[in-house]
């Protein structure tokens, strides 16, 4: 009973991407929306009565399917693991799925793959349930590797654009590098452990007090951040994720913003108790995170696409979170993943809306004013802002302050790159909203003709994410009255560090956090309602601007860091080295050939010829045996 | 006395042997060899194997050759000379076939002294009534194969030989 | 006659065997009429068999002879699906002469 349930949540959306990819195009246009649905709410049915089940017994439940590899001592069984950690992951997936399942119907209605798309989405909440509830790292790389797979697909989904399908592509071979260190890190685990299972491993350390081992470990530990930098689109592997923005905009916001990203957060905490040995890589994970948090954020404040400023946000965000994760606050790095799953979603399905209405425009430079025509849109836009910036009561100021109280605590450097990156973020921010929403529309005739609020199976999710939004810090609020944190004490090592109370220093701090959200609404404000500052065209950007504007050449640096000698390199084999094994293998062949020549003549087709040498051959074997 | 009886056969067999090889004509060559066949049979009877000797010549000069004679006269190729082969070939043929022999009788000569020597024992090996026995009983499956073996022999032979049909 | 091997010794017969099988190479390579060819074939199977009798009573055992029995049987085939052929390949081309069949040739 037990397993077939908890199987069920697998088998829904594994049916429901069968369904559609099989017979979909039999189903019509609306039939694969409703079946997808269906299928992730399940899910989470699913869920949510079994995380109603562990919230009151706190016992983990551990499914075990069949052994999968098994030589001399290493096993892995495919097992199934429901704690408190893949629980509340398995929540927001399958909630949000559902939500962003719903959004879709209305976002994709009247594509003409429809089917294909909710096959893909299904596809990609199986996935992100065998990561999530996977019991060691390899069942881990199965799910690992079936959603970057799924955002491939779903970031080429219009294939016909060539631009899509290079983003696709982009994507997919940035993964690969993080792949490839997240593979060598549990090579390295297997290695030094002998296991990759998540309960073993966590013996083996509390166990042995090895400290030879401790210099492999932290190439393993680093190893896997790898992986988890190229799936959590930290620096230098971030390039991706804005680019994946050509994906359908449900797909940003389900993978891209709430929870295929947050897969490298979530790795590392499941692996909290390892990550704790290596502390230079605890610290090395904490400054890639302050950096890219700003350096996301310095971008995102001049980028005109909505989509653009909402990736490079969530890159931002992403950096903030393994920050957390880095000075050990796993608990706290899961609340921020919790609530940006909520706010950033809830953005990314707005501007979905606004994009909807807008016949498929992106450019903020060319919209405005669609606060009157979208006030649902624009209330929940509002809303998940607010979150975003830090403003209190909104979920994202808890996550956010908590932050910074443990970077604060730990290293005043990396709090000063996360407060200038918060400070951003609640610019541009409110920025992409004042450019959206406020003054007058700057598209064209046609464009405001056609403007109209989404349908209701869109604004729905909206609303139900904005409120989640905006309650959704009530799971861990500060001062030592933390649900969250009490929840996930089974799954950290180190346990959560007991909350001293309300101390002054804590509250200056939030004070600090409140103001820099406040002065970078303010500075929005000044600029684009007092001064109504439309950011001009792409060939007037000069300056700083103009750098920023284009990510700081990061792309065109990649570009001839490594794609141009990877080209010299390939036309250097192809030209040369391939030129040269051509000439050997067909100088062989020739060789053969002209060698063949003579002795074909001995085989002249007469017998008596023949019979001759057989006999000259008879005699030759008759003295080698009797006279040699 | 029987040593000599040994090499006159002997010397009949090597000379009908040749002249079975050598004689121009195939009709010839087919009657030397019911001859060089006959003193094999008495050689099979000097070595006391009377079914086998019966058998050689039944099968041999009764059956064999028979059907040679016969195929001879069918392509009328009694009176044809065939074109001698040109001499280096014949020479080459004669001398890998002496160098056959003399590699042959070199390695029987050095293999000599692992041949112990050879005594008599007075029991019955070899009667007809032996040979029966051993042949349906220890072979019977071997000896059932060789009559499948003939039987697809006789068939392959008429299939091959038959006029093919025009049609 | 039990003893004709003490007498004449095995040696000879060897010899005589060898020496009939040469004859039947030199028949082989010397030749040109496929038919002849064939008879140089049986002369050097009655060699062969002739050596496996004499081998029977060295041993005195009755199972070599059997196997010479074997053997005839399997010259018989030999000689019938050979002949066969040569009748097929007569009617074919006219001729069998060794060096007119080359089709052989690679």
């Amino acid at each position: 009973m037990e397993t077939g349930l908890i199987l069920l949540l697998l088998i829904f959306p594994l049916a429901g991407f069968l369904i559609n990819l099989f017979v979909g195009k039999k189903l019509g246009k609306t039939l694969p929306g409703l079946i997808a649905t269906a299928a992730v709410t399940g899910s989470f049915v699913i869920t949510l009565i079994y995380f109603i089940k562990i919230v009151s017994t706190g016992q983990a439940i551990h499914v075990h399917l069949f052994e999968w590899v098994s030589f001399s001592d290493f096993k892995a069984n495919f097992e199934l693991v429901l704690d408190q950690l893949s629980l509340i992951w398995l929540m927001f997936v399958t909630g949000i799925g559902a939500l962003i399942h719903l959004y879709s119907i209305g976002y994709m209605k009247g594509d003409e793959n429809i089917d294909r798309f909710f096959s893909y989405l299904n596809l990609f909440i199986f996935f992100m349930i065998i990561l999530v509830t996977a019991n060691n790292l390899a069942i881990m790389f199965i799910g690992w590797e079936g959603v970057g797979l799924c955002s491939y697909l779903l970031i080429g989904f219009w294939y016909k654009n060539h631009k899509f399908n290079d983003a696709a592509k982009k994507a997919f071979i940035m993964n690969r590098i993080g792949d490839l260190g997240f593979l060598t890190g549990v090579f390295t685990l297997g290695y030094i452990f002998k296991t990759i299972d998540f309960d073993s491993l966590k013996l083996a350390v509390t166990t042995t007090s090895n400290l030879e081992v401790s210099g492999l470990l932290g190439l393993g530990t680093l190893c896997l951040f790898i992986g988890a930098m190229g799936k959590s689109a930290q620096i230098p592997l971030y390039t991706w994720l804005p680019d994946a923005m050509a994906g359908p905009t449900p797909v940003s916001a389900l993978i891209h913003a709430a929870t295929m990203v947050t897969a490298g957060i979530f790795m590392i905490t499941r692996l909290n108790f390892i990550f704790n040995l290596t502390p230079d890589v605890q610290l090395f994970i904490a400054i890639i995170g302050a950096v890219t948090a700003l350096f996301a954020a310095s971008i995102g404040i001049f980028q005109t696409d909505i989509k653009k400023v909402l990736a490079y946000s969530t890159v931002s965000q992403l950096g903030l979170m393994f920050l957390a994760i880095g000075l050990g606050a796993y608990h706290v790095a899961v609340f921020h993943v919790i609530t940006h799953a909520f706010f950033k979603a809830c953005l990314f399905l707005g501007s979905g809306s606004v994009i909807h209405a807008m016949g498929g425009e992106q450019d903020m430079r060319k919209m405005g004013g669609l606060r009157k025509v979208l006030p649902i849109t624009f209330a929940t836009f509002f809303i998940s802002t607010l979150s975003i910036s830090g403003i209190p009561p909104f979920a994202g100021f808890f996550s956010k302050d908590e932050i910074m109280v443990v970077a604060f605590e730990n290293n005043i450097g990396l709090w000063v790159l996360a407060a200038l990156a918060s400070l951003m973020t609640a610019f541009y921010m409110f920025r992409a909203l004042f450019l959206t929403f406020n003054k007058g529309f700057r598209g064209t005739e046609e464009q405001k003709h056609h403007l109209h609020e989404s349908p209701f199976v869109m604004t729905l999710p909206l609303i139900i994410l904005a409120v989640l939004a905006t309650i959704g810090g009530l799971i861990s609020l500060p001062f030592g009255y933390s649900w969250l944190n009490e929840y996930l004490s089974p799954i950290l090592v180190a346990g959560v560090p007991a909350e001293h109370g309300a101390t002054s220093h804590q509250f200056m701090l939030i004070g600090i956090s409140v103001l820099i959200a406040l002065i970078g609404l303010a500075i929005a404000y000044y600029q684009y309602i007092v001064k109504s500052v439309v950011p001009e065209e792409d060939d007037k950007i000069t300056g700083f601007a103009k750098v920023a504007y284009n990510k700081y050449y990061i792309d065109e640096i990649y570009d001839t860091l490594f794609v141009k000698p990877f080209y010299v390199l390939a036309n250097f084999f192809k030209n040369i080295v391939e030129n040269i094994m051509n000439a050997i293998v067909f100088g062989f062949g020739y060789l053969i050939a002209a060698l063949s020549i003579p002795l074909r003549a001995i085989q002249n087709g007469s017998i008596g010829l023949y019979l001759f040498f057989f006999v000259i051959g008879f005699c030759s074997i008759v003295a080698y045996l009797f006279f040699v | 006395m029987i040593t000599i009886i040994f090499y006159i056969l002997a010397a009949i067999t090597l000379a009908s042997g040749l002249l079975t090889v050598l004689s121009k004509n195939p009709v010839h060559s087919a009657i030397y060899m019911i001859v060089c066949f006959f003193s094999i049979a008495g050689h099979f009877l000097m070595l006391n194997a009377q079914f086998l000797s019966v058998i050689h010549i039944i099968v041999y000069t009764g059956a064999i050759m028979i059907l040679l004679l016969f195929t001879l006269m069918l392509m009328n190729l009694n009176e044809q000379h065939e074109p001698v082969k040109k001499v280096a070939s014949r020479i080459a043929a004669t001398v890998s076939a002496c160098l056959m022999v003399v590699l042959l009788l070199g390695a029987f000569l050095k293999a000599t002294p692992t041949i112990e020597a050879y005594k008599a024992a007075e029991i019955d090996f070899q009667s007809v009534k032996v040979i029966g026995d051993v042949i349906l009983n220890e072979y019977l499956v071997p000896f059932e194969f060789t009559s499948v073996l003939l039987i697809a022999a006789m068939i392959g032979a008429v299939l091959v030989s038959k006029r093919e049909n025009k049609a | 006659m039990h003893d004709i091997l003490e007498q004449v010794g095995i040696n000879n017969y060897i010899y005589l065997s060898a020496l009939l099988f040469c004859v039947g190479v030199l028949g082989m390579l010397y030749r040109r009429s496929t038919i002849v060819m064939l008879m140089s074939v049986e002369l050097m199977l009655a060699a062969a068999n002739m050596l496996l009798a004499v081998f029977s009573v060295y041993h005195q055992d009755a199972s070599a002879q059997v196997f010479v029995i074997f053997s005839m049987a399997v010259a018989a085939a030999e000689v019938a699906v050979g002949l066969a052929i040569l009748v097929a390949i007569f009617r074919n081309i006219g001729s069998i002469d060794i060096d007119n069949l080359k089709n052989l040739k690679g």
